[in-house]
Protein backbone atom coordinates (compact mmCIF):
# COMPACT_ATOMS: atom_id res chain seq x y z
CA UNK A 1 0.00 0.00 0.00
CA UNK A 2 1.29 3.51 -1.00
CA UNK A 3 0.28 6.64 0.96
CA UNK A 4 0.96 9.62 -0.12
CA UNK A 5 1.33 12.78 1.88
CA UNK A 6 0.59 16.05 0.61
CA UNK A 7 -0.60 19.24 0.93
CA UNK A 8 -1.58 22.74 -0.89
CA UNK A 9 0.53 25.04 1.33
CA UNK A 10 4.69 24.25 2.29
CA UNK A 11 5.30 24.12 5.75
CA UNK A 12 1.96 22.42 7.61
CA UNK A 13 3.65 19.33 8.51
CA UNK A 14 4.16 16.73 5.69
CA UNK A 15 7.38 15.69 6.80
CA UNK A 16 6.27 15.48 10.24
CA UNK A 17 2.93 13.26 9.49
CA UNK A 18 5.02 11.53 6.91
CA UNK A 19 7.61 10.42 9.40
CA UNK A 20 5.84 9.88 12.81
CA UNK A 21 3.48 7.73 10.43
CA UNK A 22 6.50 5.42 9.55
CA UNK A 23 7.56 5.18 12.83
CA UNK A 24 4.32 4.43 14.35
CA UNK A 25 3.49 1.21 11.34
CA UNK A 26 7.27 0.56 12.08
CA UNK A 27 6.69 0.39 15.67
CA UNK A 28 3.44 -1.69 14.85
CA UNK A 29 5.13 -4.77 13.48
CA UNK A 30 4.70 -3.66 9.59
CA UNK A 31 7.08 -3.15 6.38
CA UNK A 32 7.33 0.40 5.93
CA UNK A 33 9.36 2.31 3.68
CA UNK A 34 10.14 6.10 3.30
CA UNK A 35 10.19 7.73 -0.04
CA UNK A 36 11.47 11.11 -0.14
CA UNK A 37 9.74 12.98 -3.29
CA UNK A 38 9.98 16.27 -1.80
CA UNK A 39 13.22 16.26 -4.17
CA UNK A 40 13.87 19.99 -4.16
CA UNK A 41 14.10 20.16 -0.53
CA UNK A 42 14.44 16.61 1.07
CA UNK A 43 14.51 16.86 4.89
CA UNK A 44 13.49 13.45 5.94
CA UNK A 45 16.39 12.36 6.30
CA UNK A 46 17.02 15.35 9.15
CA UNK A 47 14.29 13.42 11.52
CA UNK A 48 15.12 9.59 10.69
CA UNK A 49 18.99 9.44 10.51
CA UNK A 50 19.28 6.92 7.88
CA UNK A 51 22.82 5.07 7.15
CA UNK A 52 22.91 5.19 3.63
CA UNK A 53 23.76 2.07 1.71
CA UNK A 54 23.68 3.20 -2.08
CA UNK A 55 23.63 6.43 -4.05
CA UNK A 56 23.27 6.40 -7.46
CA UNK A 57 22.59 9.32 -9.87
CA UNK A 58 19.73 9.48 -12.11
CA UNK A 59 18.83 11.83 -15.30
CA UNK A 60 16.17 12.49 -18.21
CA UNK A 61 17.10 11.85 -21.85
CA UNK A 62 17.32 14.06 -24.17
CA UNK A 63 18.07 14.67 -27.78
CA UNK A 64 21.65 14.58 -29.57
CA UNK A 65 21.59 14.93 -32.84
CA UNK A 66 23.80 13.73 -36.03
CA UNK A 67 24.20 16.41 -38.12
CA UNK A 68 25.40 14.31 -40.80
CA UNK A 69 22.30 12.15 -40.70
CA UNK A 70 19.73 14.94 -40.01
CA UNK A 71 18.07 16.56 -43.08
CA UNK A 72 16.53 18.98 -41.42
CA UNK A 73 13.20 18.28 -42.66
CA UNK A 74 11.65 20.03 -39.21
CA UNK A 75 9.60 17.79 -37.92
CA UNK A 76 11.23 17.10 -34.13
CA UNK A 77 10.71 21.38 -33.45
CA UNK A 78 7.14 21.61 -34.98
CA UNK A 79 6.65 17.94 -32.12
CA UNK A 80 8.69 19.13 -29.17
CA UNK A 81 5.92 21.64 -26.98
CA UNK A 82 8.93 22.91 -25.01
CA UNK A 83 11.06 24.27 -27.43
CA UNK A 84 14.14 21.98 -26.37
CA UNK A 85 14.43 21.15 -30.08
CA UNK A 86 14.33 23.79 -32.82
CA UNK A 87 15.79 23.26 -36.66
CA UNK A 88 16.67 26.55 -38.34
CA UNK A 89 17.70 26.66 -42.33
CA UNK A 90 21.27 24.81 -41.77
CA UNK A 91 21.22 23.37 -38.12
CA UNK A 92 19.36 22.26 -35.41
CA UNK A 93 19.62 23.29 -31.81
CA UNK A 94 18.84 22.15 -28.85
CA UNK A 95 18.29 23.32 -25.31
CA UNK A 96 18.41 20.20 -22.90
CA UNK A 97 17.62 22.25 -19.83
CA UNK A 98 13.83 22.72 -21.20
CA UNK A 99 13.75 18.66 -22.53
CA UNK A 100 10.93 17.03 -20.76
CA UNK A 101 12.82 13.88 -21.86
CA UNK A 102 9.73 12.68 -23.71
CA UNK A 103 11.66 11.21 -26.65
CA UNK A 104 9.47 12.07 -28.93
CA UNK A 105 12.24 13.83 -31.11
CA UNK A 106 13.63 10.93 -31.35
CA UNK A 107 10.88 8.77 -32.24
CA UNK A 108 9.25 10.86 -34.64
CA UNK A 109 12.83 11.47 -36.42
CA UNK A 110 12.31 10.47 -40.28
CA UNK A 111 16.37 10.90 -40.96
CA UNK A 112 16.99 8.41 -37.61
CA UNK A 113 19.49 11.25 -36.87
CA UNK A 114 18.24 11.57 -33.48
CA UNK A 115 19.96 9.59 -30.29
CA UNK A 116 18.97 10.29 -26.66
CA UNK A 117 21.70 10.81 -23.95
CA UNK A 118 21.56 11.05 -20.58
CA UNK A 119 20.98 14.10 -18.53
CA UNK A 120 22.25 13.88 -15.19
CA UNK A 121 19.37 15.75 -12.59
CA UNK A 122 20.14 14.19 -9.44
CA UNK A 123 20.58 11.57 -7.42
CA UNK A 124 18.55 8.95 -5.37
CA UNK A 125 20.08 7.75 -1.93
CA UNK A 126 18.63 4.46 -0.45
CA UNK A 127 19.59 2.67 3.12
CA UNK A 128 17.80 2.10 6.28
CA UNK A 129 16.75 4.07 9.74
CA UNK A 130 16.75 0.96 11.91
CA UNK A 131 13.70 -1.32 10.62
CA UNK A 132 12.46 1.44 8.01
CA UNK A 133 13.43 1.46 4.75
CA UNK A 134 15.11 4.79 3.49
CA UNK A 135 14.50 6.35 -0.11
CA UNK A 136 15.44 10.13 -0.86
CA UNK A 137 15.58 11.79 -3.80
CA UNK A 138 17.86 14.82 -4.24
CA UNK A 139 17.76 17.34 -7.16
CA UNK A 140 21.03 18.73 -8.36
CA UNK A 141 21.25 22.37 -7.56
CA UNK A 142 20.52 24.64 -10.85
CA UNK A 143 17.95 21.97 -12.10
CA UNK A 144 14.79 23.02 -12.56
CA UNK A 145 12.70 19.92 -13.55
CA UNK A 146 11.74 17.75 -10.73
CA UNK A 147 9.27 15.33 -12.27
CA UNK A 148 11.55 12.68 -14.09
CA UNK A 149 14.09 12.48 -10.54
CA UNK A 150 10.21 11.94 -8.30
CA UNK A 151 9.37 9.13 -10.86
CA UNK A 152 12.29 7.28 -10.45
CA UNK A 153 12.30 7.70 -6.86
CA UNK A 154 8.90 5.92 -7.04
CA UNK A 155 9.87 2.94 -9.24
CA UNK A 156 12.33 2.26 -6.43
CA UNK A 157 10.06 1.70 -4.22
CA UNK A 158 8.83 -2.31 -2.90
CA UNK A 159 5.55 -3.60 -3.79
CA UNK A 160 5.21 -4.72 -0.50
CA UNK A 161 4.52 -3.45 2.96
CA UNK A 162 3.37 -0.01 3.52
CA UNK A 163 5.00 3.05 1.48
CA UNK A 164 4.65 6.44 2.63
CA UNK A 165 5.89 9.22 -0.38
CA UNK A 166 6.44 12.57 1.50
CA UNK A 167 5.32 14.88 -1.78
CA UNK A 168 6.17 17.93 -2.39
CA UNK A 169 4.12 20.95 -1.90
CA UNK A 170 1.88 22.65 -4.08
CA UNK A 171 -0.12 21.56 -6.55
CA UNK A 172 1.58 21.25 -10.28
CA UNK A 173 3.58 18.70 -11.73
CA UNK A 174 6.16 17.70 -8.89
CA UNK A 175 3.36 17.10 -6.57
CA UNK A 176 0.92 15.23 -8.95
CA UNK A 177 3.54 13.32 -10.52
CA UNK A 178 4.55 12.13 -6.64
CA UNK A 179 0.62 11.65 -5.88
CA UNK A 180 -0.75 10.28 -8.47
CA UNK A 181 0.16 6.29 -8.33
CA UNK A 182 -0.67 6.17 -4.68
CA UNK A 183 -3.28 3.97 -3.11
CA UNK A 184 -4.50 6.99 -0.60
CA UNK A 185 -3.62 10.43 -0.22
CA UNK A 186 -3.06 11.96 2.72
CA UNK A 187 -4.06 15.78 2.57
CA UNK A 188 -1.85 17.90 5.29
CA UNK A 189 -3.17 21.24 6.20
CA UNK A 190 -2.74 23.95 9.02
CA UNK A 191 -5.72 26.53 10.65
CA UNK A 192 -4.52 29.42 8.97
CA UNK A 193 -6.43 31.64 6.05
CA UNK A 194 -3.75 29.92 3.59
CA UNK A 195 -3.81 26.85 4.82
CA UNK A 196 -7.25 26.39 3.89
CA UNK A 197 -6.98 28.51 0.76
CA UNK A 198 -4.33 26.07 -0.74
CA UNK A 199 -6.08 23.17 0.67
CA UNK A 200 -8.69 23.45 -1.22
CA UNK A 201 -6.72 24.62 -4.46
CA UNK A 202 -5.58 21.00 -3.59
CA UNK A 203 -8.55 19.20 -3.08
CA UNK A 204 -9.98 20.61 -6.52
CA UNK A 205 -6.67 19.47 -8.25
CA UNK A 206 -6.67 15.58 -6.40
CA UNK A 207 -10.78 15.06 -6.55
CA UNK A 208 -10.71 13.65 -10.65
CA UNK A 209 -7.81 11.24 -9.11
CA UNK A 210 -9.48 7.69 -8.17
CA UNK A 211 -7.61 7.13 -4.86
CA UNK A 212 -9.46 7.78 -1.76
CA UNK A 213 -8.43 10.99 0.30
CA UNK A 214 -8.19 12.08 4.49
CA UNK A 215 -7.12 15.28 5.53
CA UNK A 216 -4.70 16.33 8.89
CA UNK A 217 -4.95 19.19 10.30
CA UNK A 218 -1.94 19.66 12.47
CA UNK A 219 -1.17 22.83 14.64
CA UNK A 220 -4.84 22.71 15.52
CA UNK A 221 -5.34 25.12 18.82
CA UNK A 222 -8.78 24.80 18.67
CA UNK A 223 -11.86 24.42 16.60
CA UNK A 224 -12.00 25.23 13.20
CA UNK A 225 -14.69 25.29 11.95
CA UNK A 226 -13.74 26.77 8.24
CA UNK A 227 -11.81 24.14 7.30
CA UNK A 228 -13.83 20.75 8.92
CA UNK A 229 -16.75 22.78 6.41
CA UNK A 230 -13.55 22.75 3.31
CA UNK A 231 -13.44 19.05 4.10
CA UNK A 232 -17.12 18.86 3.91
CA UNK A 233 -17.93 20.38 0.82
CA UNK A 234 -15.41 18.09 -0.84
CA UNK A 235 -16.48 14.74 0.97
CA UNK A 236 -13.19 13.98 2.29
CA UNK A 237 -12.85 13.46 5.70
CA UNK A 238 -10.56 14.91 8.96
CA UNK A 239 -8.78 12.00 9.87
CA UNK A 240 -6.85 13.43 12.33
CA UNK A 241 -6.41 16.70 14.38
CA UNK A 242 -2.53 16.94 15.52
CA UNK A 243 -2.49 19.76 18.27
CA UNK A 244 -0.27 23.06 18.75
CA UNK A 245 2.33 21.60 20.83
CA UNK A 246 5.27 23.48 22.14
CA UNK A 247 7.55 20.37 22.53
CA UNK A 248 6.74 19.20 18.95
CA UNK A 249 8.05 22.12 17.92
CA UNK A 250 10.92 22.32 20.28
CA UNK A 251 12.24 18.54 19.45
CA UNK A 252 11.36 19.31 15.26
CA UNK A 253 14.41 22.18 15.97
CA UNK A 254 16.80 19.84 17.41
CA UNK A 255 15.89 17.50 14.61
CA UNK A 256 13.86 15.09 17.08
CA UNK A 257 10.35 13.31 15.85
CA UNK A 258 6.97 13.94 18.37
CA UNK A 259 7.36 10.28 18.15
CA UNK A 260 10.49 9.94 20.16
CA UNK A 261 10.25 13.46 21.82
CA UNK A 262 6.81 13.63 23.25
CA UNK A 263 4.19 11.28 25.20
CA UNK A 264 1.18 10.97 23.71
CA UNK A 265 1.46 10.69 20.17
CA UNK A 266 1.16 7.09 19.93
CA UNK A 267 -2.50 7.65 19.90
CA UNK A 268 -2.64 10.45 16.92
CA UNK A 269 -1.27 8.34 14.75
CA UNK A 270 -2.39 4.89 15.76
CA UNK A 271 -6.05 6.93 15.16
CA UNK A 272 -4.70 8.29 11.94
CA UNK A 273 -3.99 4.84 10.60
CA UNK A 274 -6.83 3.54 11.43
CA UNK A 275 -8.69 6.23 9.69
CA UNK A 276 -6.52 5.64 6.72
CA UNK A 277 -7.93 1.66 6.99
CA UNK A 278 -10.79 2.17 7.33
CA UNK A 279 -11.19 5.03 4.81
CA UNK A 280 -9.21 2.68 2.25
CA UNK A 281 -12.05 -0.26 2.06
CA UNK A 282 -14.25 2.86 0.55
CA UNK A 283 -11.65 2.94 -2.38
CA UNK A 284 -13.14 4.48 -5.60
CA UNK A 285 -16.11 6.78 -3.92
CA UNK B 1 16.97 44.82 -46.35
CA UNK B 2 14.06 43.31 -44.79
CA UNK B 3 14.08 43.90 -40.55
CA UNK B 4 11.49 42.47 -38.13
CA UNK B 5 10.36 44.90 -35.34
CA UNK B 6 8.34 43.68 -32.62
CA UNK B 7 5.36 45.75 -32.35
CA UNK B 8 2.00 45.81 -30.20
CA UNK B 9 0.01 46.00 -33.11
CA UNK B 10 -0.38 45.71 -36.92
CA UNK B 11 0.78 48.57 -38.14
CA UNK B 12 3.80 51.10 -38.79
CA UNK B 13 1.37 53.62 -35.66
CA UNK B 14 1.69 50.50 -33.31
CA UNK B 15 4.04 50.91 -30.26
CA UNK B 16 7.54 48.84 -30.58
CA UNK B 17 6.73 45.81 -27.85
CA UNK B 18 9.56 45.57 -25.70
CA UNK B 19 9.30 41.75 -25.35
CA UNK B 20 10.67 39.59 -27.98
CA UNK B 21 9.30 36.05 -27.05
CA UNK B 22 6.04 37.13 -26.14
CA UNK B 23 5.65 40.21 -28.43
CA UNK B 24 2.28 40.56 -29.72
CA UNK B 25 3.50 41.03 -33.53
CA UNK B 26 6.50 40.78 -35.72
CA UNK B 27 6.30 43.87 -38.58
CA UNK B 28 8.51 42.81 -41.23
CA UNK B 29 9.99 45.84 -43.19
CA UNK B 30 11.66 46.30 -46.51
CA UNK B 31 14.27 49.58 -45.54
CA UNK B 32 14.35 49.99 -49.95
CA UNK B 33 10.67 49.41 -50.74
CA UNK B 34 9.10 50.76 -47.38
CA UNK B 35 6.63 47.21 -48.11
CA UNK B 36 5.39 46.15 -44.65
CA UNK B 37 4.20 42.59 -43.53
CA UNK B 38 2.91 41.79 -40.42
CA UNK B 39 3.19 38.42 -38.20
CA UNK B 40 0.90 37.28 -35.31
CA UNK B 41 2.79 36.25 -32.50
CA UNK B 42 -0.11 34.78 -30.75
CA UNK B 43 1.04 30.77 -30.48
CA UNK B 44 3.95 32.14 -28.44
CA UNK B 45 2.28 34.72 -26.26
CA UNK B 46 0.65 31.67 -24.17
CA UNK B 47 3.55 29.40 -24.05
CA UNK B 48 4.57 27.62 -21.21
CA UNK B 49 8.00 28.20 -21.48
CA UNK B 50 10.74 28.63 -24.77
CA UNK B 51 8.83 31.80 -26.12
CA UNK B 52 12.29 33.35 -26.80
CA UNK B 53 13.17 30.18 -28.67
CA UNK B 54 10.02 29.64 -30.59
CA UNK B 55 10.30 33.94 -31.41
CA UNK B 56 13.79 33.06 -32.57
CA UNK B 57 12.82 30.64 -35.08
CA UNK B 58 9.76 32.05 -36.52
CA UNK B 59 11.61 35.45 -37.02
CA UNK B 60 14.49 33.35 -38.89
CA UNK B 61 11.79 31.97 -41.28
CA UNK B 62 10.90 35.83 -42.03
CA UNK B 63 14.23 36.07 -43.53
CA UNK B 64 14.96 39.02 -42.30
CA UNK B 65 19.37 40.14 -42.06
CA UNK B 66 17.96 42.21 -38.55
CA UNK B 67 15.90 42.29 -35.83
CA UNK B 68 14.80 45.69 -33.91
CA UNK B 69 13.19 44.87 -30.30
CA UNK B 70 13.87 45.86 -26.59
CA UNK B 71 14.86 43.06 -24.98
CA UNK B 72 16.59 39.92 -25.88
CA UNK B 73 17.13 36.46 -23.62
CA UNK B 74 20.04 34.08 -23.59
CA UNK B 75 18.35 31.38 -25.65
CA UNK B 76 17.03 34.03 -28.28
CA UNK B 77 19.95 35.28 -28.39
CA UNK B 78 21.42 32.08 -29.28
CA UNK B 79 18.66 30.84 -31.61
CA UNK B 80 18.92 34.40 -33.50
CA UNK B 81 22.83 34.48 -33.45
CA UNK B 82 22.70 31.09 -35.39
CA UNK B 83 20.28 32.06 -37.68
CA UNK B 84 22.91 35.04 -38.82
CA UNK B 85 20.44 37.76 -37.48
CA UNK B 86 21.52 40.62 -36.19
CA UNK B 87 19.97 42.43 -33.35
CA UNK B 88 19.06 46.29 -32.66
CA UNK B 89 18.01 47.04 -29.26
CA UNK B 90 15.47 50.48 -29.47
CA UNK B 91 14.01 52.68 -26.60
CA UNK B 92 9.99 52.99 -26.98
CA UNK B 93 8.74 54.92 -29.56
CA UNK B 94 6.41 53.79 -32.52
CA UNK B 95 7.19 51.09 -35.28
CA UNK B 96 7.76 53.55 -37.72
CA UNK B 97 10.40 55.74 -35.16
CA UNK B 98 12.24 52.07 -34.69
CA UNK B 99 12.63 52.33 -38.10
CA UNK B 100 13.74 55.36 -38.98
CA UNK B 101 16.15 55.50 -36.27
CA UNK B 102 17.31 52.01 -37.60
CA UNK B 103 18.00 53.89 -40.80
CA UNK B 104 19.86 56.87 -39.35
CA UNK B 105 22.26 54.44 -37.86
CA UNK B 106 20.69 55.57 -34.16
CA UNK B 107 20.40 51.93 -33.21
CA UNK B 108 23.15 50.43 -31.32
CA UNK B 109 23.89 46.16 -32.52
CA UNK B 110 23.50 44.12 -28.99
CA UNK B 111 26.34 41.47 -28.88
CA UNK B 112 25.07 39.51 -26.55
CA UNK B 113 21.71 39.10 -24.43
CA UNK B 114 20.62 41.96 -22.05
CA UNK B 115 18.58 40.28 -19.75
CA UNK B 116 18.23 37.14 -17.87
CA UNK B 117 16.51 34.23 -18.96
CA UNK B 118 13.42 33.22 -17.11
CA UNK B 119 12.08 30.20 -15.66
CA UNK B 120 8.50 29.33 -15.98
Amino acid sequence: MKIAVASGKGGTGKTTVAVNLCLFLVDAGLQVTYADCDVEEPDGHLFLKPEIVTRRRTGIPVPHVDPEACNLCGECGSLCRYSAIVVLKDRVMTFPELCHGCGGCAYICPARAIAEVDRPIGSIDRGNAGKLGFISGCLDIGQAMSPPLIKEVLKETPDDGVTIVDAPPGTSCPAMTAVGDCDYLLLVTEPTPFGRHDLELMLKAVCSLPMPKGVVMNRVNGPDAATEELCDKYGVPVLARIPEDRLVAEAYSKGLTAWEAVSGYRTVFADLWSGIQKDAGRCGE
Amino acid sequence: MRVAITSQGRDRDSLLDRRFGRAAFFIVADTETGELSVHDNAQNLNAAQGAGIQAGSTVAGLDVEALITGNVGPKAYAVLKAAGIRIYLAPDGTVAQSLQRFKDGLLEESLSANVEGHWV
